[in-house]
Order: C-alpha cells, then sequence, then structure tokens
C-alpha cells in the first residue's frame, strides 16, 4: 500500500536482471509471431498466388493422379493429377473471401441485434429475443439452403446464407454482455454524475460490451469456412473446379481410403488460419487492455 | 520471543520454531512468512492478528499442508502433540486435517458443497477417517450440530447450505470442522463476513470450543474480535511476527510502534474527533472555496418507502417510512445489518431509484417525483462512493480518463482548466500526478478509494453518499480513509451520507445516527446518545453485539516521530512486493 505518506518505492534491484537483450526480441511472443507469419502467407496467397506457387491449380495431369506427399508435390495430387499444394494456395482467395465476408454479414447483423435488444428491454427485447431463439431452432445449413434455393448458388449467396446462420449465437452473446455492462457499478457511477444515456452507452455500454467479442469473432472466421465447406458439399457452394477450401475438402472426401492428403491438408490450411487468426485476436485484446486481462 | 515452557504451565500441544514459508522460484521467490515462532497449549487461544498480505494466512495454512504445490516451507521446529509435520506427505496430511487439526475458512458459502446437505458433509468427514457405521455417522452430525447451537438440528442436518442463514451456515462449517474431535482448531476469518450479532453467536461457539479444552488459532485482521478469546496475541506484518505476548498485556500496553499504530486505527466511540491514523493532518489547501453552511439542510427525506416484487411474485417493502435531513457540512450515519434497507436508501437519496411513496428533497427543491432530465445538470450537488471502486471504474480507462469524466465541460471549458482541475483532485485526496495514467486495476484498494473519493468531490457536490466505503479496506488504510474524510468536509463543508454496518465507524465518524432493522428506522439522533444509551432493543442489542477493544490512553499509544513517518503505510512494503 504506497500511498502519499510512503517513501518513494526503492530502485528495483540490478542485480537480479538476465542479459540485457534488445526490447524487442525480450517481448518477442513466439505464438503470435508465428502466427503473423501464417497470416501474412495466407494474405500473400490472396494477393498474389503465383508467387507461391508455380504450378497451376487447374493443371490436369492424368500420369500422376493421388500421388502421396513427395518433393514433387508437397501436398501430393488429386485424382485429376493437380496439385493440391497449388490448389490449396489459389484457394485461400475465395475461401478466406468466404470467411471473413461472412463473419462481417454475421458481425454486422449480430451487433444491431444484439445492442438493441440489450439496451431496450420490455417488448422489444422480448421480441428479438424471441426472434433469436426461433433462427436458433434452425440448423444453419438448413438457413443456408433455403438462401441459396431462392437466390440460386453463388459467393454472395453463400457469404450471405452463412453470415445470416452463424447471427443468432453472437447477437446472444452481445445482448449478454449489453445487460452485464449496463448493470456494472460504472455505469451507475455515470448515472449518478448526471450524464447523459447517449453518452453513458457511448463511451462505457458499448465499448465494454464489444471488448471480449474479438476473440469470438476471429473464431468465427474459421467457423464461416467450414459452414461454406459444408455447403459446398451438397453442390450449393462454389463450383467443382474451384480450389476453394471447403470444395477441395468435399472432393477429397471420395477418395478417403486411398488418399489421406486429399483431406488433411485443406482441413489443416483452414484450421492454421483460424488458429493464428485467434491467437493474433487475443493478443490485441491483450494489447487494447493494457496487459491486464480482468 | 521463544517459550520454553508455557508460561501458565499448561500442557503445550502445538509448538513452531522459526518458521519460514516462501512461493516461488529462484528470481521470482518471494518469501511470505519470515522466521515466525509460536506456541500453543490446550483450551487456550493464539490470535494471529495482521492486516492482508501479513503472512497470517499462510502461517495457518501451514499447519495442515494446505500451503500449495509451488511454496517451500522451512522450519527449526514445527510439532503437533509431540510428532513433527516437518517434510510430511500428502497422504500423511489428508490424516492430519480433520482428526488432528480442524480447518474454519473464512466463507462458508464456498468452504461447503452446495449440492450436499450439511448433515452429509459432517458424515462425510467421518466417513473420510473411517468413523463408526453409517448410522452412528448420522447421529454424530445431529449432535455436533447441536453442540454449536444450531436449533432443530435434525431439520437443518437435512438442509443445503443455501438454505441456512449466514449464521447457521458459519456454525455448520465449525461443526464440521470439529467432527473428529481434533484437538487443534484453526479459523481464519471466521467472522469476517458476518453481521456483528451473528458475529457474536459464532465467537460464543468459537469461546465454547475453546472451553471445552481445544486449542484455537484465531487469524483475524480485528483486533477487537481477537480481544474477546484470545489468551496469547502474535501481530505480524510483513511475514514477521513483531510483538507476541499475553493478549491483556499487548493491548492494554503495546510496545511495538507497529502495534500501537494499529490499534490506534480501530475507529470506536473514543477515537470520535482524533485521528486515526499515524499521518499527520494535511495542510489545507485552500482550493475550492468551502460552501455556505447558512441555509436549509442539503437533503430532506420525508416518508420513504420502496417495496421490490421478490422472485416468489411478493411484494417486500425494503424501506419503510424512513424520513431524514441532512445539514450543511453535516454527517448523517446510517448503521444496520445486511438486509436493513441502507443502500436502497442511498440510491432513493441519489434519485437512482424512484420512491413508492415519500419524496426527497435537494437542496429546498424537489429531487424525486422529476424526470430525469430536470435532474441531470443538478446530480452534480450530490455525488457518490461505494464499497468496491474497482468496479465503479471503466476497466478500460486511466485515474485520469475517471477523473476527467466527473468534470463539467461548462464549469470548465478549456482542457486546461480542466488537466489543473484533475490535478487539484489528485491532490486533495492525497495522490499525485504520477497516477493519472495509471489505471485502477493498478493500484492498491486505499488508492483506488481515493481516486473514487476525488471523482465524488469532481463536480464540487454540496453532498457524498458514502456507502460502506471503507468496509473492504485494512484498519490501517480504513483509518487514512477516515482521516482523508474528515479533512475533506473541514476543508470543504462538504455533507455525508455514510452508510455502514460497522457501529464503530458510525461512531467515529458521524454526528447524528440513524438506525435501520428491516427497512424501518428504530433509532435516531445524535450519535453520542443514540450509540451510548441506546433506547431501542434492537440497537442495545446491536452495541452489546459489537467487540470492543478497551483503547488505551493516547499517551500508551504515541509514536516516536521516525515511526510516524514510517508507519503513514504501515503496508507499503508488503504491497510492493505483491
Amino acid at each position: 500500500m504506497s500511498s502519499v505518506f510512503s517513501a518513494p518505492s526503492a530502485a528495483p534491484p540490478l542485480a537480479g536482471r538476465p542479459i540485457s537483450l534488445p526490447r524487442w526480441l525480450r517481448e518477442l511472443r513466439p505464438g503470435v509471431t508465428l502466427a503473423s507469419f501464417v497470416i501474412a502467407f495466407f494474405l500473400l496467397a490472396v494477393i498474389a498466388p503465383s508467387l507461391l506457387a508455380s504450378r497451376s491449380p487447374y493443371a490436369v495431369d492424368l500420369a500422376n493422379t493421388l500421388r502421396a506427399p513427395s518433393i514433387h508435390h508437397i501436398f501430393g495430387t488429386d485424382e485429376s493429377g493437380r496439385d493440391l499444394y497449388s490448389r490449396v494456395v489459389y484457394g485461400a482467395r475465395e475461401s478466406l473471401l468466404i470467411g471473413l465476408g461472412a463473419t462481417g454479414v454475421s458481425i454486422a447483423i449480430s451487433i444491431v441485434l444484439g445492442v438493441t435488444a440489450g439496451l431496450s428491454g420490455g417488448i422489444l427485447d422480448g421480441a428479438i429475443s424471441r426472434g433469436i431463439e426461433v433462427m436458433f431452432s434452425f440448423p444453419v445449413l438448413l438457413l443456408g439452403l433455403l438462401f441459396v434455393a431462392v437466390f440460386g448458388p453463388s459467393i454472395t449467396t453463400e457469404i450471405i446464407a452463412v453470415g445470416i446462420g452463424t447471427a443468432p449465437g453472437y447477437a446472444r452473446m452481445i445482448r449478454g454482455q449489453v445487460l452485464a455492462v449496463r448493470g456494472s457499478g460504472y455505469v451507475e457511477a455515470g448515472r449518478a454524475l448526471g450524464h447523459r444515456h447517449r453518452r453513458i452507452v457511448r463511451r462505457h455500454i458499448f465499448p465494454n460490451a464489444m471488448r471480449p467479442l474479438v476473440v469470438i469473432f476471429t473464431l468465427g472466421v474459421g467457423q464461416s469456412i467450414v459452414w461454406a465447406s459444408g455447403l459446398a458439399f451438397l453442390g450449393l457452394g462454389v463450383a467443382p473446379p474451384s480450389p476453394e477450401w471447403g470444395a477441395l475438402l468435399n472432393a477429397g472426401r471420395n477418395f478417403v481410403t486411398q488418399a489421406w492428403w486429399l483431406e488433411v491438408m485443406p482441413g489443416l490450411a483452414i484450421v492454421l488460419f483460424a488458429l493464428s487468426l485467434t491467437t493474433i485476436g487475443r493478443s490485441i485484446q491483450q494489447k487494447l487492455e493494457g496487459g491486464l486481462a480482468r | 520471543m521463544r517459550f520454553d515452557q508455557e508460561p501458565d504451565g499448561t500442557r503445550e500441544l502445538l509448538r513452531v520454531e522459526n518458521l519460514n514459508v516462501g512461493f516461488g522460484e529462484g528470481r521470482h521467490a518471494r518469501p511470505v512468512v519470515k522466521g515466525v515462532s509460536f506456541s500453543l497449549s490446550a483450551g487456550r487461544c493464539l490470535a494471529i492478528v495482521g492486516e492482508s498480505g501479513s503472512g497470517k494466512s499462510v502461517t495457518a495454512r501451514t499447519l495442515v499442508g494446505l500451503t500449495g504445490g509451488r511454496s517451500h516451507v522451512q522450519a527449526d521446529r514445527l510439532e503437533l502433540g509431540g510428532r513433527s509435520l516437518i517434510g510430511l506427505r500428502d497422504r500423511q496430511w489428508r490424516g492430519i486435517r480433520g482428526s488432528q487439526v480442524g480447518f474454519i475458512l473464512q466463507d462458508a458459502l464456498v468452504s461447503l458443497d452446495q449440492l450436499r446437505p450439511v448433515g452429509k458433509e459432517i458424515e462425510e468427514a467421518l466417513r473420510l477417517h473411517r468413523w463408526g457405521t453409517s448410522r452412528t455417522r448420522r447421529q454424530r452430525a445431529v449432535e455436533l450440530l447441536e453442540m454449536v447451537g444450531v436449533p432443530e438440528p435434525e431439520v437443518r442436518a437435512r438442509q443445503r447450505p443455501g438454505e441456512l442463514s449466514g449464521g447457521l451456515r458459519q456454525r455448520a462449517l465449525i461443526a464440521s470442522a470439529l467432527a473428529l474431535d481434533p484437538p487443534l482448531v484453526i479459523a481464519d476469518e471466521p467472522t469476517t463476513a458476518l453481521d456483528v450479532t451473528i458475529q457474536a453467536q459464532v465467537l460464543d461457539q468459537l469461546e465454547a470450543t475453546k472451553r471445552r479444552g481445544k486449542a484455537l488459532i484465531l487469524i483475524s485482521h480485528d483486533l477487537a474480535v481477537v480481544s474477546r478469546l484470545a489468551d496469547t496475541v502474535a501481530v505480524m506484518n510483513d511475514g514477521r511476527i513483531l510483538e507476541y505476548g499475553r493478549a491483556s498485556e499487548l493491548f492494554a500496553a503495546p510496545k511495538h510502534e507497529y502495534t500501537k499504530a494499529l490499534i490506534g486505527a480501530i475507529p470506536s466511540a473514543e477515537s470520535r474527533g482524533a485521528r486515526l491514523s499515524p499521518a499527520p493532518r494535511r495542510v489545507a489547501l485552500g482550493l475550492p472555496p468551502r460552501r455556505e453552511t447558512a441555509g436549509g439542510p442539503v437533503l430532506e427525506a420525508e416518508g420513504l418507502i420502496k417495496r421490490f416484487r421478490g422472485p416468489d411474485g411478493i411484494h417486500r417493502t425494503v424501506v419503510d417510512e424512513v424520513s431524514f435531513t441532512l445539514g450543511q457540512g453535516e454527517t448523517l450515519g446510517i448503521v444496520g445489518e445486511s438486509g436493513s434497507g441502507k443502500t436502497t436508501t442511498a440510491r432513493l437519496a441519489l434519485a437512482l431509484a424512484e420512491p413508492d411513496e415519500g419524496a426527497v428533497r435537494l437542496a429546498g427543491q424537489p429531487w424525486t417525483g422529476i424526470s430525469e432530465k430536470q435532474r441531470r445538470e443538478r446530480r452534480r450537488q450530490i455525488t457518490v462512493v461505494y464499497q468496491d471502486p474497482l468496479s465503479s471504474f471503466d476497466p478500460r480507462w486511466s485515474v485520469g480518463q475517471v477523473l476527467l469524466d466527473s468534470l463539467s465541460p461548462t464549469e470548465h471549458p478549456s482542457a486546461a482548466a480542466r488537466k489543473k482541475r484533475v490535478l487539484e483532485l489528485l491532490e486533495l485526496v492525497g495522490l499525485q500526478e504520477e497516477h493519472l495514467t495509471r489505471r485502477p486495476l493498478q493500484l492498491s484498494g486505499g488508492q483506488r478509494q481515493r481516486v473514487a473519493i476525488a471523482r465524488a468531490l469532481g463536480p464540487a457536490p454540496r453532498a457524498i453518499v458514502c456507502d460502506e466505503p471503507v468496509s473492504a479496506l485494512d484498519v490501517s488504510i480504513q483509518a487514512q480513509v477516515l482521516d482523508l474524510l474528515a479533512d475533506l468536509q473541514a476543508e470543504l463543508g462538504v455533507s455525508y451520507l455514510f452508510i455502514s454496518h460497522d457501529l464503530g465507524v458510525i461512531h467515529h465518524i458521524s454526528d447524528r445516527v440513524l438506525v435501520m432493522s428491516e427497512g424501518r428506522v428504530v433509532e435516531h439522533g445524535f450519535s453520542e446518545e443514540v450509540l451510548t444509551r441506546p433506547r431501542h432493543p434492537y440497537t442495545q442489542r446491536l452495541v452489546a453485539s459489537l467487540p470492543t477493544l478497551e483503547r488505551p490512553t493516547p499517551d500508551v499509544l504515541a509514536l516516536t516521530p521516525e515511526s510516524r513517518r514510517s508507519l503513514g503505510a504501515p503496508r507499503a512494503r508488503a504491497v510492493q512486493a505483491a
């Protein structure tokens, strides 16, 4: 309890210090660094896939079908002899577009619904909450099916379908967060100081309710890619020759007993990407909170 | 500090010599208990007294082998009933816990299994040590509950902890600690979360335990509680025992400066008007103008009634016909036990809740029954300090942001004026500019409460509602905060509506007092009169339950100038280490 009256604290002992590395090197965390490299790799794959993969993702080579991973084909080849590594690299663009796009749609819908429900209370809250529960009773896939059936298969439809499908879960979480923050001591303290409701919402409720969601949303990107792959499996996603990761997973399903790499490699890409995004999301969250997670 | 033979010749049960406990490895190693020695005989009570971080709980936990995997325990001697406890394995410790040492923790609600009836809990303790048959165990559980004064023990044994009141729960916990008739019982802050009347009942039970010939170690921060039971007292600070001796001698004539400061810090009837902390009265700043003391009362409440609908659909009257007035520059205390409606009264005074009947007037103008819009600007005249300051700060904000937020943009139009005012506020509550960029989470409990007080002063209010502002603080920090509040009142002429469950605090700080019970004001008047000659039976019971410490004369407690300086904040070192 160093209070006003206490003597100034002694300088930290120098003897106990380790050999002094540069500050940036000491603060470097291997997990975050690795995740940054993975994300950078996939971003490069989105922008300029030809830099990362020399072969065409569509070039058929019937002499080399279903080859296991080797030096020539590090991820192996598929049933038409196409290089799987190239396909994964070229597939990043569509996959990430779907993942990020669907999460974006989901965030937009869920914030509007969740914050409105949490702040309004009463009839409006009841209506939105019941609506969310109704949405919950539909499987995401079924909702997507419905959507694709009406608007026809395309990336846009897929993004919107998955976005709407995953929104109710987030909306309910946001509503809960808003309610928790609304009942907190600092919101009451703000009221007692005579601040307007609008100011309290803007300065306390909104930012604090959103805080824990950074990580959840980064997780959502990976989840969206998985949902989209489910749609692709039903023939309602991206058309077959496309190397989108979900489509790759489903194409490989027929050969899973003979060629494990057709499932494992695209799956690994999805997991690695989602994991890296979550790691970075968490580190951003810690930075935002000044390294003091509560 | 070593007794080779117990001074009164009783049979020695426990001997601890040169006990050292540390946590962590290598560079992070942190000693928590440093060279502690004591001994205890059957039928005696040793109290270990200290503030948070003093190492008192760790010392107690060492005796049951519960210091955790990352701790290092060393001792020259650690003997219980002639058996050494050094280097025991986990299995051996399990044999000792319960049968040799009974451990009573502070919070019965978390120490008891929520889903298991308390009778079963006690039976389980017996079963683990292979005691009797299931029928005799059930009988024993009921007997134990009866022994610790639980009414209708057969019925209570079948109830879960959630169905019992706090006092009954704590007694059930005592019963389970006594189940195997251990010769040594350790109680770690057994009454800290309890109301004063319940506390008295629990202390009665512990006293009965002692009379039955058990050795009792009582861990507490509350010297008054300790003074009722203890035969010997060890005062701990920063891992060391600073003073160790007979309770009667230690309280009447404390030798160590820290003990003197600790006793001097207890607010009570005798401390009224005196300073509690060793720090000197701060030099008056004379910055914000002192408010006019003339004129009508700041706050008037007339026949306030507030009802809430419980989960069972029944309306309960939480505040029932409460009326009071708060004059300028005055402190009105509201005292009562938990559930007496104190906090709801505070919320009504702040117009954070609307009364169902009755009205509040602020500075002569209506304060309830008007729209929030009409109220908003006037909210700056009455502010609030909560018990838990941390939860009342936005976790993302620094101290500077919190204080800026309390300022009116019209009164302080420029950024420079606001900055100046924030620095002024910090100085008023005794914090420095360096604290501006800190987050409340990085501050100590006392500093956080200072920030909360600074925020409450930000709008230059006429009254501050203080809802249990010192209840969560250590006694020496509590003393500093109470002194600060007194200084601020003298300087600024601000009024306090001061809510506390602690009669001593209320007696120390309030000019007038309301005693509340079950939503009603049972007695009100000048503090001196109400608390020294209570007329209502409830107040009489409350005052009688309060464990009191005979306060030595001021000259006994007088500190040397050096220790005055160093003890200005007795916990300074402990916190830096934490």
